[in-house]
């Protein structure tokens, strides 16, 4: 009987490394000027690539050097990584270096991506949301080389990740327990460490980048732009359903709808009697927006998926709030504040941009290939949740197809908040009959349309009609019923019947501004805790530094 | 950019109209929606013009006027809105507070 060889990832592994020293010469630390020789030592070509980006920090001085190697020793790259935010993502499919991506989130490519994809230059593969991509990197797409950006790095490898951490352990741990090559650029090479993230046996090789990497403020938004009619929308969510359900664990998506309602707690929610009742605990990025209900003493508790450009020194300095190192740097990451997202948080608030008749919603557009990110954990019913608290047992209670579908047993429920404009800039509804996001499926050649939320998991949709309480209805006649009663002006919202409407009303599964006796003409921007960047500075104390684009003093 | 000139007519409350000859609120440079009211006895009449770069939403134009006109309960009035992208929702809110600062009405 022939043996069989037990460790051929191993033997791979060794191969490599003999090929890198031989390339490079001894040693972890390798000279900036000697990255492209070591990528074309370590990576062969159809290898699955981990090359780290997500929303904030990016590995793109690694990003780059990979364009430089030699396509013909390099190429048929299977690129399994968070997200694709830079040129460079793209010039890799260009050259032919790439030929496959599977990812969560593209941001500012997503129409070069979608360009790629039409051109036959980018195969698609699944697009995900973290967690599930998360997952994935342990079952059937297993980085053969990670590619990851630190802070720092001492002599040793040992990693330091600070405030930015993210998703570097878990794209590490992904590639290096199944025999990977991890290789980590740092901005700095120094003695000793603020702390270590990542420990030294774990990181192969180590580059210092002549420059910083490239870190996004994705989730900073200026206050100066939020308008009345989003804060009509954030007055109506905290009177109707925060304080209706009492809610204390919050995700708020990006976007300058949950801005609104950060900017609202400290003075309309102060004024409702609502502190200590609400917004208590977050999953959130540190979005500056939050600082002014921080400082009133409305926020026990913020876990982060990833830091925030400028925040920094704040973070450090509310170390009861945020997580903080045993060194006194803060902390962030992706995949815990995930987890925390789904399980541990009652209720998930946020904004799109088509919500269908039947509730379904979407931020896709034909020629735009944005992803997902990791709204979809949060933005669900996690059907796995067994723990009980107030809101989510009200929320349970109150659904209405669970005689249907369940019978008696009692269930919980996450409350799954979508904020919409019916109608948004250029007059674009906001309540379409047909998402885009099939026109995109189409083009792109995907399995399904790219659905962010799913209508069957939205509790409640607010827009500057009204409140509809979904998840109250008993089937989705009567959903769709609601859906029209609260989209306004829209083909959809035209279709509504103003006797069913009534009907709603009464039954409380639609509110008006005047059902929850709110004043419209109350909707002014004079109710923001902060209406500039420069307030939010002021109420940090000065510990903000907003990036520059943001400062206009 | 072509404009589009649009023009509505609607029965309203004979006498319902605003005390002062003409009222004027909003800017349409910085802002969304300019509107000037003026008084005018025409039975109860309110007849509105509309100049805006958006084409092809006459009829919500239509829908929203038909609403403010109905639920203000104004009449004998000119309305004349100079718009600049306003959505549906915003062209009621600036409506009911040209309006109310035209009645003298609290706006603080």
């Amino acid at each position: 009987m022939q043996r069989r060889q037990w460790d051929t990832l191993h033997q791979d592994r060794m191969q490599r490394l003999a090929a890198a020293e031989q390339a490079v010469g001894p040693g972890k630390i390798v000279a900036a000027r000697d990255t492209v020789k070591l990528l074309e030592a370590v990576i062969q070509p159809g290898d699955k690539v981990n090359l780290e980006g997500c929303n904030q920090k990016q590995a793109d001085f690694l990003a780059e050097k990979l364009c430089r190697v030699d396509p013909k020793k390099v190429y048929g790259l299977h690129f399994v990584q968070s997200s694709i935010t830079l040129d460079s993502h793209i010039r890799l499919f260009e050259k032919g270096i790439a030929e496959k991506i599977d990812f969560s989130y593209s941001g500012a490519k997503a129409g070069a991506l979608a360009e790629g994809v039409r051109s036959g230059k980018i195969k698609l593969g699944d697009i995900h949301t973290y967690l599930e991509l998360f997952g994935r990197y342990f079952i059937d797409l297993i980085p053969r080389v990670a590619l990851v950006a630190a802070y720092a790095a001492d002599r040793e490898g040992n990693l330091y990740t600070g405030a930015n951490t993210e998703d570097t352990p878990v794209i590490v741990e992904a590639a290096k327990f199944k025999q990977g090559i991890v290789i980590a650029q740092v901005n700095q090479i120094v003695e000793h460490l603020p702390r270590v993230d990542i420990p030294a046996d774990w990181v192969d090789f180590v580059v210092e980048s002549p420059r910083p990497f490239y870190l996004e403020p994705l989730f900073t938004r200026d206050p100066a732009l939020i308008t009345e009619s989003q804060i009509l929308r954030a007055m109506m969510a905290i009177k109707g359903i925060y304080a209706e359900y009492g809610v204390q664990t919050v995700n708020h998506g990006i976007g300058f709808d949950t801005a609104a309602i950060e900017l609202l707690l400290p003075t309309y929610g102060e004024s409702l009697g609502l502190k200590g009742k609400i917004c208590s605990s977050f999953a959130l990025n540190p979005h500056p927006t939050l600082i002014p209900a921080i400082e009133s003493g409305w926020v026990e508790n913020i876990c982060c998926f990833g830091g925030e450009l400028g925040m920094e020194e704040y973070v450090a300095a509310r170390p009861d709030v945020f997580w903080i190192g045993p060194d006194g740097s803060p902390r962030s990451n992706r995949t815990y504040a995930q987890v925390a997202g789904h399980y541990a948080v009652d209720m998930f608030v946020g904004g799109t941009l088509q919500i269908d008749a039947d509730g379904n919603s979407s931020t896709a557009t034909a020629d735009r290939i944005a992803g997902f990110g990791g709204a979809p954990n949060m933005g669900c019913d996690p059907r796995g949740r067994r723990h009980a608290s107030d809101a989510w047992l009200k929320c349970g209670a109150e659904t209405g197809s669970t005689a249907e579908t369940l019978g008696e047993t009692p269930r919980g429920r996450r409350l799954v908040v979508q904020l919409q404009e019916t109608f948004r800039e250029k007059m674009k509804p906001g309540f379409v009959d047909r998402l885009d996001a099939w026109e995109l499926r189409d083009a792109a050649g995907l399995a399904l349309p790219p659905v962010m939320i799913y209508g069957d998991d939205v509790t409640h949709i607010v827009t500057e009609v009204g409140i509809a309480y979904l998840h109250k209805c008993r089937d989705l006649e009567e959903r769709r019923a609601a859906i029209r009663a609260v989209a306004g002006y829209t083909e959809i919202g035209m279709r509504a019947d103003p006797r069913q409407t009534k009907d709603l009303r009464r039954r409380g599964i639609v509110k008006m501004p005047a059902d929850l006796e709110i004043d419209p003409a109350k909707a002014k921007r004079s109710l923001l805790a902060a209406q500039t960047i420069r307030d939010l500075v002021a109420w940090s104390g000065g510990l903000y530094h907003p990036p520059g684009k943001f400062k206009n003093w | 950019m072509a404009l589009n000139h649009l023009e509505f007519s609607y029965d309203g409350v004979a006498g319902a109209s605003i005390p002062a000859d003409w009222s004027h609120s909003g800017v349409v440079g910085s802002g969304d929606m300019e509107v000037l009211l003026t008084r005018k006895a025409q039975g109860g009449k309110v007849v509105v013009k509309v100049c805006t770069p958006v084409c092809g939403f006459d009829q919500v134009w239509d829908k929203v006027l038909a609403h403010f006109v109905a639920e203000s309960g104004c009449g004998d009035l000119v309305i004349e809105i100079n718009d600049n992208n306003a959505t549906p929702f915003i062209v009621s809110l600036r409506l009911q507070q040209a309006l109310s600062e035209a009645r003298g009405g609290d706006l603080q």
